[in-house]
């Protein structure tokens, strides 16, 4: 059996170069933006440059970074406040990250399927991105997606991480101000003083607030708060906000949490230390993918390292400081 | 990476892309069809093959469609047709692509389409026409032979 496909030879379309498209990315033509993403996305090497120039035309956008785990109602929550930013005369970017497979690198990105009513009606940018293997709640191109998106003139931008556990906190040094999702049902007042995810909101969000165990899951998250001081150097009281992103109840206010909490960064000269830190975390996270990268294209070598560490004749420091070509002396 | 399909033919640009980065696909419905667990499954296919698929639900105009394919830089949309109303729905959809001067986009069509309909479709810019009665690899080879035959862009 065969598909019916008849040869469209002129259907075949021609490469724009980078260095093209880049008017229209500031300019904001979606098509642009779009196609600019997809080439971070996939680490064109021809795109570096382009992006480097567009680097220079971001800073901005408030970035917005929503974590939960999953099922917590995320996709749903970012469908709402895109409607409620919009309706205050936002052009609202978001990119929202779901996870590949491990096994055939494909996958099912979902997110849009909440958002795409309120993609439609809005004129919100909204992008699906897989994390191609990477961990930490985000994908490789998160950022560089962003900053097309800050370029382009979008603001607010919000970041939708996949869905969490505990631990994926890496949208702490990717977006301004952190929201982070809570479902009701999922755990008592002990889950809320652990350490990890629950520590870096800067706003904390219970889902489905029309649910009749909301209230507890609001009362447990408020008793942590109380237990001892925020973020370390911060002032900023993190407030817990109930909201019901189907009925839209309370979805104003976080809203205007959310932008409260930019107003508190400027303000209080917090910023210029969050973008410090977001700038330290994008070089320190690109210079470990460079190595990795490096490493993997010089196959040959890293075999023979792989085969003495695993005949142990020689241990993993001291393969990946000739990896790195360093001596060993750097272990002393 | 297990998507292989890309070319290597080429300007200079082309020549130093990435070209194992996955295929991207919308699968979509279109109109009043509420029926998708047939394209649930080619979702799950195609992402078993290595593939990017943004899938957008039920109850889809051809306008919200092209517009999300645009946003996510598909390679090709999916549309799953089981309600007999293919002809209108796939012209308009090639009508919105040239609007919005996506035609690099492919389209593909599945679900129930009776064979005499095949060339008012491929007029309308249908690309392939995958049958119902499709094993799973065809879907896979017919959206890789297309993007073969355009390369990456």
């Amino acid at each position: 059996m065969t598909a019916f496909a008849p040869s469209r030879p002129a259907r075949r379309a021609a490469y724009v170069p980078s260095a093209e498209l880049v008017p229209d990315v500031l300019s904001g033509s979606v098509l642009a933006v779009a196609r600019m993403i997809s080439r971070a996305e996939s680490g064109y090497a021809e795109a570096s440059e382009a992006l480097a120039e567009i680097y220079r035309h971001t800073g901005k956008a408030h970035v917005v970074g929503i974590t939960g785990v999953p099922g917590a109602g995320k996709s749903t929550l970012v469908a709402a406040l895109i409607k409620a930013f919009a309706s205050d005369g936002h052009k609202v970017g978001v990119v929202a990250v779901d996870p590949s497979s491990p096994f055939s690198g494909g996958a099912i990105l979902g997110d849009r399927v909440r958002m795409s009513d309120a993609a439609q009606s809005c004129q919100a940018f909204v992008r699906s991105m897989a994390t191609r293997g990477h961990l930490g709640g985000l994908a490789r191109a998160t950022l560089q997606a962003v900053d097309v998106l800050d370029a382009a003139g979008y603001s607010p931008i919000i970041i939708e991480t996949v869905g969490v556990g505990q631990d994926e906190v890496e949208v702490v040094t990717a977006a301004h101000t952190i929201v982070v999702l809570s479902a009701p049902g999922l755990g008592d007042d002990i889950q809320a003083i652990k350490a990890g995810i629950l520590e870096i909101a800067d706003i904390h969000a219970v889902s489905k607030c029309d649910r009749s165990d909301a209230p507890a899951t609001v009362a447990a998250l408020r008793g942590m708060m109380t237990l001892g001081p925020g973020r370390p150097g911060s002032d900023w009281q993190t407030p817990v906000l109930p909201v019901s992103s189907v009925s839209g109840e309370r979805v104003s206010e976080l809203k205007d949490a959310i932008c409260r909490h930019w107003d508190h960064l400027r303000d209080s000269g917090e910023l210029h230390d969050r973008e410090r830190s977001i700038g330290r975390t994008r070089i320190f996270g690109t210079a470990r993918q460079l190595l990795q990268d490096k490493f993997k294209r010089d196959v040959a070598e890293l075999d023979t390292h792989v085969q003495a560490v695993v005949s142990r004749t020689m241990d993993p420091s001291v393969a990946a400081c000739l990896l790195l070509g360093w001596d060993n002396e750097v272990l002393a | 990476m297990t998507d292989s399909s890309s070319n290597s033919q080429g300007d200079g640009a082309r020549a130093r892309i990435d070209v194992n980065s996955p295929i991207r696909v919308l699968v979509a419905k279109l109109g009043l069809d509420g029926h998708d667990r047939g394209a649930k499954v080619v979702a799950r296919i195609l992402r078993d093959a290595g593939m990017e698929v943004v899938y957008t639900g039920l109850y889809k105009s051809p306008n919200d469609v092209v517009s999300a394919a645009v946003q996510e830089d598909v390679d090709v949309i999916g549309v799953s047709l089981l309600s007999g109303s293919h002809l209108p729905l796939f012209q308009e959809l090639g009508r919105c692509l040239r609007e919005k001067k996506a035609e690099h986009i492919f389209v593909v069509a599945g679900g129930v389409i009776p064979e005499h309909d095949y060339a008012a479709l491929s007029d309308s810019g249908v690309d392939a026409i995958v049958p119902q009665e499709a094993r799973s690899d065809l879907i896979v080879t017919t959206i890789r032979n297309l993007i073969a035959e355009r390369g990456r862009i």
